[in-house]
């Protein structure tokens, strides 16, 4: 035998296998209010009154914390300007627009009633325009932000065959929604990060409709650390031949955060390619994330390469991830899609093997979990954001250092106690279109789903 | 002088059909610079030994001792067991995503020796140690054992071995799956270790063809939990020619009279 722990103690979910060879999505066909069975015939609309009352069933907001984001959603928000500070150097512009500048609007329309809610109350338009063929780079901080329900709406624009690095740094206080356009013109190389640093009381939803045209690349990072209800939802349209998107996101969850990011990649044009990896820790009580990644593959998009993933590490107990991937494939001629997802806890063999080398098990378990996460911060390409990135999860993870040695000096149980960690490992149980992966309390949780379609089937 | 000593050891572990003794009585002992060779068939519990010694949370001790120096190691945790001078190179290294063999290494370094080592000449040593063992020096900035081949995960382990300067040493199975040259490679890394240090190893092994390269003071014969039979390097010989079949009869029989 290796020691690698048996994987008998995973709950196996059993669903069908329905891998990518046709249109499938979530499997919870009972529980949807709307079942949308192709996502681009979704609702859509820049007027909230133009979608029914959100009752909290409906399949985007089923796992959100809806009560709670009422004044988001249905209330009156501030629409004014607000104070942000700026730092970029040439071939980068920032400045406000009024809602009517021509290019609202033309990277998307909102799909949820709170994304429109905003979209309807903003008195101006934040405009970033990248320019000029030598990279350029912009970041844009915004601290200064209160707790009264605010709109935002921000518009990123990469004019044909430039590069640049735009940066959203939020920190501070928000109840915050907005919508961030972010148009990639024929050519151009844009990478958008947008980090979240909230305060504890933080509310923030967010809608990234990005347009990306021929021959374009986007690279997008959402980095989810800080704030009480986090909800960020990237959406791409692969609109021209060639188009690429590259969508990744890191998150950690403390105890009583919420952090949610709804993934959507729309593949509607020749020979496009996405790529897209998120990853998240939980640790401590009421700790959830959520991870929904809607891929597309239309009619109009021979030639699709496309594959996406999400993985979780689970720290401690009373957490939950619900992670979610689907795929509709509507042509027989893709290069490939293929997705994964996997939420399990501590791999007690890599922790073996570093403490077997004299490393101490609080180390070990460092290293093990900034290991997992850096992978996403590393390919920002950005050395300053990157060094800053992990030194803030070093951070949150002293935290969980700390709440452990206290847990330990109370008593509760140490290491011994700890579960066996399922990864994922090809073949293993396939869990595709199981409404969602859950991690709770006394479970040795680990549950992995992997599909891939090689092309060609219909 | 070191000694390794191990008296009555029982194991067992837990599986879904319950509890499932594995070690049933192991007697072993290791001098410093001692070289003994354990071979056994498949499933007689060889690295449920290895790693028992090093702390694995997975093997329930169920009585007996593990004494390094006369002091218990069956106390101490994984990492306290490693400072105390046990090293274990695995059967099957894991892989761990995210982190480098020059940050692994350096860690462990820093936390054997109570502090870290300077950089230039660890730097160098790294280097040099690459290099006995044939690595390539790109290694230093792949993530431990991610993508590595079997051979070279193996190698990887004495080269662990040789940095790290433990005073026993544990080889699961080192010489599985290694091609000739890489079998002499890695049998040179695991002498120049022992002629270093004076190390004592236990190394575990199916094929008589690494004791050409390593050669033992005392060959163990593993079977059904326990140590069976000892000899010295000619018992080796004796198990290529005539397998187990005897010793594994023996068990079975003692196991029907009990
Ligand atoms: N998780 C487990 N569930 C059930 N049995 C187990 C488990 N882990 C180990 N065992 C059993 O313990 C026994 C000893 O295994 P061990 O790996 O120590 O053998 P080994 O001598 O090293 O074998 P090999 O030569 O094949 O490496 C085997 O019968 C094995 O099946
Ligand atoms: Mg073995």
């Amino acid at each position: 035998m290796s020691a690698t722990p048996a994987p008998t103690e995973a709950p196996v979910i059993d669903a069908p296998a329905q891998h990518g060879a046709v249109a499938h999505s979530d499997g919870d066909w009972a529980n949807r209010a709307i079942p949308v069975q192709t996502r681009s015939e979704r609702f859509s609309s820049t007027d909230p009154a133009a979608f029914p009352a959100v009752t909290g069933r409906e399949v985007d907001w089923k796992l959100s914390p809806v009560p709670a984001l009422r004044p988001l959603i249905d209330g009156p928000l501030d629409g004014s300007p607000y104070a942000y500070l700026a730092r970029e150097t040439p071939g980068a512009t920032v400045e406000w627009v009024s809602p009517q500048h021509e290019l609202v609007g033309t990277a998307g329309t909102p799909e949820d009633r709170a994304s429109a809610n905003a979209w309807s109350s903003v008195e101006n338009v934040l405009l970033v325009t990248v320019s000029g063929d030598e990279p350029s780079s912009i970041t844009i901080g915004r601290s200064g932000l209160d707790a009264a329900p605010r709109a935002g709406h921000t518009v990123i624009h990469a004019t044909p065959n430039s590069s640049g690095l735009v940066i959203l740094q939020n920190s501070g206080d928000a109840q915050l929604v907005e919508n961030v356009e972010i148009i990639v013109d024929e050519g151009a190389h844009l990478t958008v990060v947008t980090v979240q640093e909230w305060n504890d009381g933080g509310i923030h939803l967010a809608s990234h409709l990005a347009r990306i045209g021929r021959d374009a690349q986007l690279k997008h990072f959402v980095v989810t650390l800080g704030g009480s209800i986090v909800r960020v939802n990237p959406s791409a349209h692969l609109a021209d031949q060639g188009a690429d998107a590259d969508l990744n996101g890191v998150y950690f969850a403390d105890a009583g955060q919420h952090l949610e990011q709804q993934v959507y990649v729309n593949h509607d044009a020749p020979s496009t390619k996405s790529r897209v990896n998120y990853k998240g820790a939980l640790q401590g009580e009421g700790a959830r994330t959520v991870w929904i990644g809607d891929v597309l593959i239309g009619r109009t998009a021979p030639g699709t390469d496309s594959y996406e993933q999400n993985r979780n590490l689970v720290l401690s107990e009373g957490t939950r991830a619900d992670s979610i991937p689907n795929l509709e494939i509507e042509t027989g001629d893709i290069l490939g899609a293929g997705h994964a997802s996997a939420t399990g806890r501590f791999d007690d063999e890599h922790l073996f093997y570093l403490e077997s080398r004299g490393i101490p098990e609080e180390e070990a378990r460092r290293i093990v979990v900034l290991g997992f996460l850096s992978e996403i911060v590393q390919h920002i390409g950005e050395p300053a954001l990157e060094e800053r990135l992990i030194a803030a999860l070093e951070a949150e993870l002293a935290d969980g250092a700390q709440a452990r040695a206290e847990a330990n000096a109370a008593g509760a149980p140490g290491r011994k106690a700890r579960a066996p960690y399922v990864d994922s490992q090809p073949g293993a149980a396939v869990a595709v279109g199981t409404d969602h992966v859950t991690s709770e309390p006394d479970v040795a949780a680990g549950v992995t789903g992997e599909g891939t379609s090689p092309g060609g089937t219909h | 002088m070191s000694t390794l000593e191990i008296r009555d050891l029982q194991v067992s572990i837990d599986t879904e059909q319950g509890n499932k003794p594995i070690l049933k009585g192991v007697d072993l002992t290791i001098n410093k610079g001692e070289i003994h060779a354990v071979m056994g068939p498949n499933g007689s519990g060889k690295s449920t030994l290895a790693y028992t010694i090093a702390g694995h949370p997975r093997y329930k001790v169920d009585g007996g001792s593990i004494m390094l120096d006369g002091v218990e190691v069956l106390d101490m945790t994984v990492d306290e067991r490693a400072k105390a001078g046990l090293f274990l190179a695995m059967q099957y290294p894991v892989e761990i995503p995210g982190v480098t063999v020059a940050n692994f290494l350096r860690t462990a370094k820093t936390a054997l020796d109570g502090e870290a080592p300077a950089l230039r000449t660890w730097v160098k040593d790294l280097r040099q140690h690459m290099s006995d063992l044939k690595m390539d020096s790109s290694f230093a900035e792949r993530n431990v054992n991610e993508g590595f081949s079997g051979g070279e995960k193996k190698r990887h382990e004495i080269m662990q071995l040789e940095l790290l300067k433990p005073k026993f040493a544990i080889l699961d199975e080192t010489d599985s799956g290694l091609d000739v040259d890489a079998l002499k490679i890695v049998s040179e890394g695991v002498n120049r270790a022992h002629a270093a240090t004076d190390l004592g190893i236990l190394m575990i092994t199916h094929y008589t063809r690494i004791l050409r390269y390593i050669k033992p003071d005392f060959v163990h014969v593993f079977v059904d939990g326990h140590v069976a039979e000892q000899g010295g390097p000619e018992l080796a010989d004796q198990l290529e020619n005539e397998g187990y079949d005897r010793y594994v009869t023996a068990a079975a029989a003692a196991a029907a009279g009990a």
